[in-house]
């Protein structure tokens, strides 16, 4: 491998949805197995638990499986983090489980990720799940997502089911605040347009999976607009040679911060101008989302953790009352008018849960107006009430200044992620 | 004049979520430490967190689990990197556990301490008050480590509940805890083998200099080179002879295996690390006692 190729690569951060028997495992095997992320020894061991399993083949899925229980039950409980790179990218795939039960970790893969992949059985076409997985990518906000009608070898190649499925899977998305929507028609299990191009399938004239994830765009996915940065920390060193230093340490939620620049110190509302801007031990003169940094300020202002610097003219909303749309992930439901504690961005904060407006059914995206129970796996909208103002962006605008998780203050769990809109 | 490219690579965009990390621990816990083994993962993390604070210096202490088994090369580099950062040391003794009747030492060829590191390490965090023990696992070396959370609850056992784990969304870590309870934190969780290795060579960051090709006495044991040292029992057929090794992960001397290597260098280190075969953990006895042995160790309180 050679390095100078490495250090030029950038990151691509997927999730892989499908149902129980969609072939998502065999999938992921292919695509770690093909880019030689797969070693030997891991091989053996997969191909050892499968003669101990009376498999007749060697099960691709085991390879992806890391819990005693989900080796036992043969399921997957939890998010699972993969590792892969090709030559001109890294990737990190969130392997999240399909079952109904197991929205929350969905929707925890989602949260970071670039892309999802929603795997949809050729024989079947879209169904229940395949809506909520395409829902729950465009709630999190996913720009890029890439249907994969698998299993194409069970329905002799034919361009008419896939297009008939793609036909289906646009009208619905059509619901939805979907950007970037791609279809691939694919077979895992025998590798077509996964990493080689299909000989089988002349009509299909799109990229196979891989050329799509080692070439879309993604520069675009973070905000470089508007300028947004939540302090975690002061740097307060109290040594001879930085006697004086009081630097503010983050990382940049949002657009590009010059010294020289007049930026807003929220709450309190002071301006100031960014003296200098440090990354490790180097000065630059510039810094932008998603770097960890520290600033120093030409002012003495008061500034704490989960205060927040921004640009002048273009501030984030300020306020205690936010309208969010949650999903809910704990066994114990939400309590109407329940109180949970609240971290957005570095702020912490308590909130009162004031109205549920809706919940969502997320089969059919009908609002359901009359049922405001909201338990586990369910997402509706509500009205929050918070302890402190915060400073946020619709999710929509800016994932990391419009996204919030409340806590269970009794048992400390995080019970839901919440999107501001 | 030229476009400034606004994009980051791959290992800038890991740097600078793992110092976001090790900023959230540092906030939102009263005794952080970082485990410390002198392995180039911890190296990497220190490495992160001297970044992270500068020009503060790291804010929190090293704990090193000396299991009494380890590479001198290690505990020496430790006390050089101890000595040139300023930083405070703590050292939880297995021995020491031993000696006090804590744990018992296995018997046998293929004795480890590797285990009894666990009382050591929960009594470690519990005198000197440790609320959040961050740790150099990486997901990609092993399947239990793959499900682990950035931030990690642990009981007021040490106990891991790996099918209970607490969503963990967007940058936004949840680290609320009842006292006795505490965490553990893994900031290079999402960097692979290889991105620690060129971040070691990009960053220019020093290493013990057992991970480099060197001479050494060796015995073979089922088909894994272990370097012969006087915490090894060696069985009547297992002859020492000396060779051209390197180490690929450095653990204690009895259960950490050698690489037949030439690598010298860093960018042969990493050519070798990118046409190998088998994964790090390979040559690592601790891991091959049993397909969960990994799990079970984290969920007793393991790192």
């Amino acid at each position: 491998m050679e390095t100078k190729g490495y250090l030029n690569m950038d990151l691509l951060r997927f999730t892989t949805a499908g149902n129980v028997d969609d072939g998502k495992s065999t999938l992921i095997g292919r695509l770690l197995y093909d880019s030689r992320a797969i070693f030997d020894d891991q091989m053996e061991a997969v191909e050892r638990a499968s003669a101990k399993r009376g498999n007749g083949e060697v099960d691709l899925s085991l390879l992806t499986d890391g819990l005693r229980a989900e080796r036992e039950q043969g399921i997957t409980i939890d998010v699972a983090y993969r590792y892969f790179a090709t030559p001109r990218r890294k990737f990190i795939i969130a392997d999240t489980p399909g079952h109904i039960q197991y929205t929350r970790n969905m929707v925890t893969g989602a949260s970071t990720a670039n892309l999802a992949i929603i795997l949809v059985d050729a024989r079947k076409g879209m169904q229940e799940q395949t809506s909520r997985h395409a829902f729950i990518a465009s709630l999190l906000g996913i720009p890029h997502v890439v249907f994969c009608i698998n299993k194409m070898d069970l329905v002799d190649y034919d361009e008419a089911v896939f297009l008939d499925i793609k036909q289906q899977l646009e009208d619905f998305s059509s619901k939805l605040d979907a950007r970037d929507l791609n279809f691939i028609p694919i077979s895992a299990l025998k590798g077509d347009n996964v990493v080689q191009r299909s000989t089988r399938m002349d009509w299909y004239q799109g990229t196979t999976l891989m050329y799509l994830l080692e070439h879309i765009h993604i520069a675009g996915d973070l905000n470089h607009i508007d300028r947004r940065f939540p302090v975690q920390t002061v740097i307060r060193p109290m040594t001879d040679e930085w006697h004086d230093f009081r630097g503010f340490a983050g990382q940049i939620a949002g657009g590009i911060f010059r010294t020289g620049e007049t930026v807003q110190v929220l709450p309190s509302g002071f301006q100031s101008t960014i003296k200098s801007i440090h990354l490790g031990e180097h000065e630059v003169q510039e810094a932008f989302a998603p770097q960890s940094v520290v600033m120093t300020l030409a002012d003495e202002i008061d500034i704490s953790r989960g205060d927040m610097i921004s640009g002048t003219n273009n501030l984030p909303q300020t306020s205690q009352d936010v309208d969010v749309m949650i999903c809910w992930l704990n066994q114990r439901p939400l309590q109407p008018g329940g109180k949970y504690a609240l971290k957005h961005t570095t702020r912490d904060a308590r909130c009162m849960v004031k109205e549920v407006a809706y919940k969502m059914d997320i089969n059919s995206l009908r609002r359901l107006e009359g049922d405001k129970a909201i338990g586990m796996n369910d997402i509706g909208r509500v009205k929050l009430r918070t302890t402190v103002p915060l400073h946020f962006d619709l999710y929509t605008r800016n994932r990391n200044t419009g996204s919030l998780i409340l806590i269970d203050e009794a048992t400390n769990e995080t019970v839901a992620a919440g999107m501001v809109v | 004049m030229t476009m400034h490219s606004y994009r980051l690579t791959h290992l800038k965009e890991l740097e600078s979520e793992s110092m976001h990390i090790l900023r959230e621990v540092a906030s939102q816990f009263d005794h952080p430490a970082l485990l410390f083994s002198g392995g180039k993962d911890s190296i990497v993390c220190f490495h992160l967190a001297r970044k992270a604070f500068f020009p503060a210096k790291v804010p929190f202490p090293l704990l090193h689990v000396d299991t009494g088994h380890n590479f001198t090369e290690t505990i020496e580099f430790r006390d050089r990197l101890v000595e040139k950062y300023g930083v405070e040391l703590l050292v939880g003794s297995v021995q020491k556990s031993i000696d006090e009747g804590k744990v018992q030492e296995e018997t046998g060829f293929y004795a480890s301490r590797n285990k009894l590191q666990i009382n050591t390490l929960l009594e470690a965090i519990e005198t000197h008050k440790i609320d959040c023990a961050i740790g150099g696992a990486r997901r990609d070396e092993e399947k239990a480590r793959a499900k682990e959370r950035v931030f990690s609850h642990r009981d007021e056992f040490g106990q891991w509940d790996p099918k209970n784990q607490r969503p963990e969304l967007w940058n936004l870590y949840n680290g609320r805890k009842r006292p006795g309870e505490h965490f553990r934190a893994f900031p290079i969780s999402n960097w692979t083998e290889m991105d620690v290795w060129q971040y070691i060579l990009l960053e220019g960051i020093d290493i013990p200099s057992i991970y480099f090709s060197h001479e050494r006495e060796v015995f073979l044991r089922d088909g894994v080179i272990y370097a012969n040292s006087p915490f090894m029992h060696l069985k009547p057929d297992e002859q020492p002879f000396t060779k051209r090794v390197r180490f690929r992960t450095i653990g204690d001397m009895s259960c950490t295996g050698a690489v037949d290597s030439p690598a010298a260098t860093l960018e042969e280190i990493i050519n070798e690390v990118a046409s190998t075969r088998t994964t790090e953990r390979g040559s690592r006895m601790d891991d091959k006692r049993s397909e969960a042995a990994m799990e079970d160790r984290k969920k007793e309180g393991y790192f």
